[in-house]
């Protein structure tokens, strides 16, 4: 598997990072190297085995659905970027 | 008595307790260690105010009696930490000016137990790194140097500032945490003692995530005996956690009994590299001697998925950081980077996120992205997670035939000199974690341990690899193999 600089521009795009044009080809040789190490895990056997989905066998412990805690805006709010009116201030999203 | 500051808190704590000393002296000791130690770059934001309060509480407590064992102990705490109304910012950009409005669990329990923090500590940034050398706030610099040679060499990583805090005495102990080998990796590269205990066992809960399943907090200390004290301060079930294990913690102190008669310790055959200094590989025999002198019966065993061990961790890892780092967008707290006229959110969120990550955490977001994408979810991020399952059944495996713990080298070199991996393949850096990651993927406790030094005078760690739960066990062994070792150097000081 090869990463050319389209795939490696798809891949800034997704995770958000802006990533300049000439940039790119440096990027994907990373990809490319870190990639290739990854690649070795396709020489081992994995027939029938699953998926690690918790590393310690243990049942999620199930809490009341309660209301356990809020009625701290000023808190959440304070260290936002940009914070109006009791609200998180964004650039304009809806035209 | 030694210099206050270079204490270890279990002679501080029973210095405290007989009236020898007060909590105030030893947080002044330490936060002068610390203002004549900023060559060392260890400690990042300090918090004398804070500390000279909480001594002053606990010089109070101790005056009362039935103070716990970790009160009045003057501590560093890794930046990956929130504490509340002191900046937390995982060494990153792009949580410059965040000041959390909440306290992480492991620091209120030491907190609540009388602790003292003398001020946030150095890292890489997220906790990504083997070298410290990632951090927004430059590097750490390790304590010890190779004989004469004036080069600065790294504290390791990601504990880096903590590791170097501790090895330099500007504290008694330190918080770290361990995704990958992050406190283990530092502290065999400073001389210290840094234990990651089972997934489960420390609440993962205000610390911020890196990779959620692999992360652990533990404590870096000058000793064993230190480490099960500030240990046990440390873990215990929080309901805030759903992934932390609702079992009582034991007293870890009182299992040092040194005694490990008819333990069985396992010497896997697949940690031998190619290319591992001689050093390494006689230490590793000088310990499996000394464990056997002490009693233990030493068993050759396999662990044949360990080869595959670092590529699955190079998945999961990024592909868990790609989800957990989504959150800094530049919205809710941290930096958000200036916009141009017109710049729409996506605009927001990209620039602000190529100007607040540095190189190594993009690279990692942007993998963990890609293995995580439509197409690939399945060739990378599903065969990780299966590899994942063999690494931990190759330990099932050998714990079932009886083995109490496994002793491997911590690392493979000592520590290396600050830039001198700047030209490498990342994949080069990522090698450091060889011996370490496995224990992260298998969910088990490991200790790392200074057990000898390389000869250019450098200190060496060998890592003892746990039963799950079985942190007690573990640090007697761990203790059996420190008083073999008998490793007493301190770096000299040149800060």
């Amino acid at each position: 598997m090869s990463i050319d600089q389209g795939t490696a521009a798809k891949v800034a795009k997704l995770a958000r990072i802006r990533v300049d044009d000439a940039d790119l080809p440096a990027l994907a040789q990373e990809f490319n190297n870190i990639l290739g190490f990854i690649e070795q895990l396709g020489e081992v056997d994995v027939e029938g085995v699953e998926p690690m989905v918790s590393v310690t066998p243990m049942r999620l412990k199930r809490r009341k659905d309660g209301v356990t805690d809020g009625g701290q805006q000023d808190k959440v709010l304070s260290n936002a970027p940009d914070a109006r009116e009791g609200f998180f201030a964004v650039p304009k999203v809806v035209e | 008595m030694a210099e206050l500051n270079g204490l270890k808190i279990a002679e501080a704590r029973d210095a405290l307790r007989k009236g020898d000393v007060t909590s105030v002296e030893l947080t002044e000791a330490c936060l002068s260690a610390i203002e004549g130690a900023g060559a060392l770059n260890a400690v990042v934001h300090k918090t004398p105010e804070i500390a000279l309060e909480q001594a002053r509480a606990a010089d109070g407590r101790i005056k009362a009696g039935n103070a716990p064992d970790m009160c009045g102990i003057p501590l560093g705490i890794k930046d990956l930490f929130c504490t509340r109304g002191v900046a937390s910012q995982a060494a990153s950009k792009i949580l410059d000016g965040f000041t959390p409005e909440y306290e992480s669990t492991v620091t209120r329990k030491l907190f609540e137990s009388g602790a003292v923090m003398l001020g946030k500590l150095n890292m890489d940034e997220f906790a990504m790194g083997s070298s410290n050398e990632t951090s927004t706030y430059g590097n750490a610099v390790n304590p010890w140097k190779r004989g004469n040679d004036e080069a600065q060499l790294t504290p390791g990583g990601s504990s880096g500032g903590s590791a170097s805090a501790v090895a330099a005495d500007l504290c008694l102990a330190a918080t770290g945490t361990d995704t990958g080998g992050s406190i283990r990796q530092p502290a065999a590269f400073t001389g210290i003692t840094g234990i990651k205990p089972t997934y489960g066992r420390c609440s993962r809960w205000g610390i911020v995530a890196f990779a959620s399943s692999l992360d652990q907090a533990g404590p870096m200390t000058k000793d064993v005996r230190d480490a099960a004290i500030m240990l046990e301060a440390m873990c215990g079930h929080d309901p805030m956690d759903s992934t932390s294990a609702d079992l009582a913690v034991p007293d870890f102190e009182a299992m040092l009994t040194g005694d490990i008669k008819g333990k069985k310790i396992g010497i896997p055959r697949e940690y031998h590299m190619d290319g591992m200094p001689e050093e390494i590989e006689t230490l590793w025999a000088e310990g499996r001697r000394m464990l056997q002198a002490a009693g233990a019966e030493i068993v050759d065993i396999s662990l044949p998925h360990t080869k595959y061990a670092l590529p699955t961790y190079y998945v999961i890892a990024p592909a868990e950081a790609s989800s957990n780092l989504a959150r800094y967008d530049g919205v809710r707290y941290g930096r958000r980077a200036p916009l141009a006229q017109g710049d729409g959110i996506t605009e927001m969120y990209e620039k602000t996120r190529a100007e607040g990550f540095g190189h190594e955490v993009q690279r990692r977001i942007m993998v963990g992205t890609y293995v995580l994408s439509a197409g690939f979810y399945d060739a990378y991020y599903n065969r990780a997670r299966k590899v994942r399952t063999l690494i931990k059944k190759d330990f099932e495996d050998v714990f079932a035939q009886g083995v109490d713990a496994i002793l491997t080298p911590a690392t493979p070199s000592a520590a290396f000199g600050l830039g001198e991996m700047k030209e490498a393949d990342p994949v080069q850096m990522y090698l450091n974690d060889v011996f370490t990651v496995t224990v992260n993927l298998a969910g088990l406790p490991g200790i790392s341990v200074p057990a000898g030094t390389d000869r250019q005078g450098l200190p060496l760690g060998l890592q003892l690899i746990g039963r799950p739960w079985e942190e007690g066990d573990l640090l007697n062994c761990a203790y059996a193999l420190e008083q073999a070792a008998g490793f007493v150097s301190k770096p000299a000081k040149w800060w």
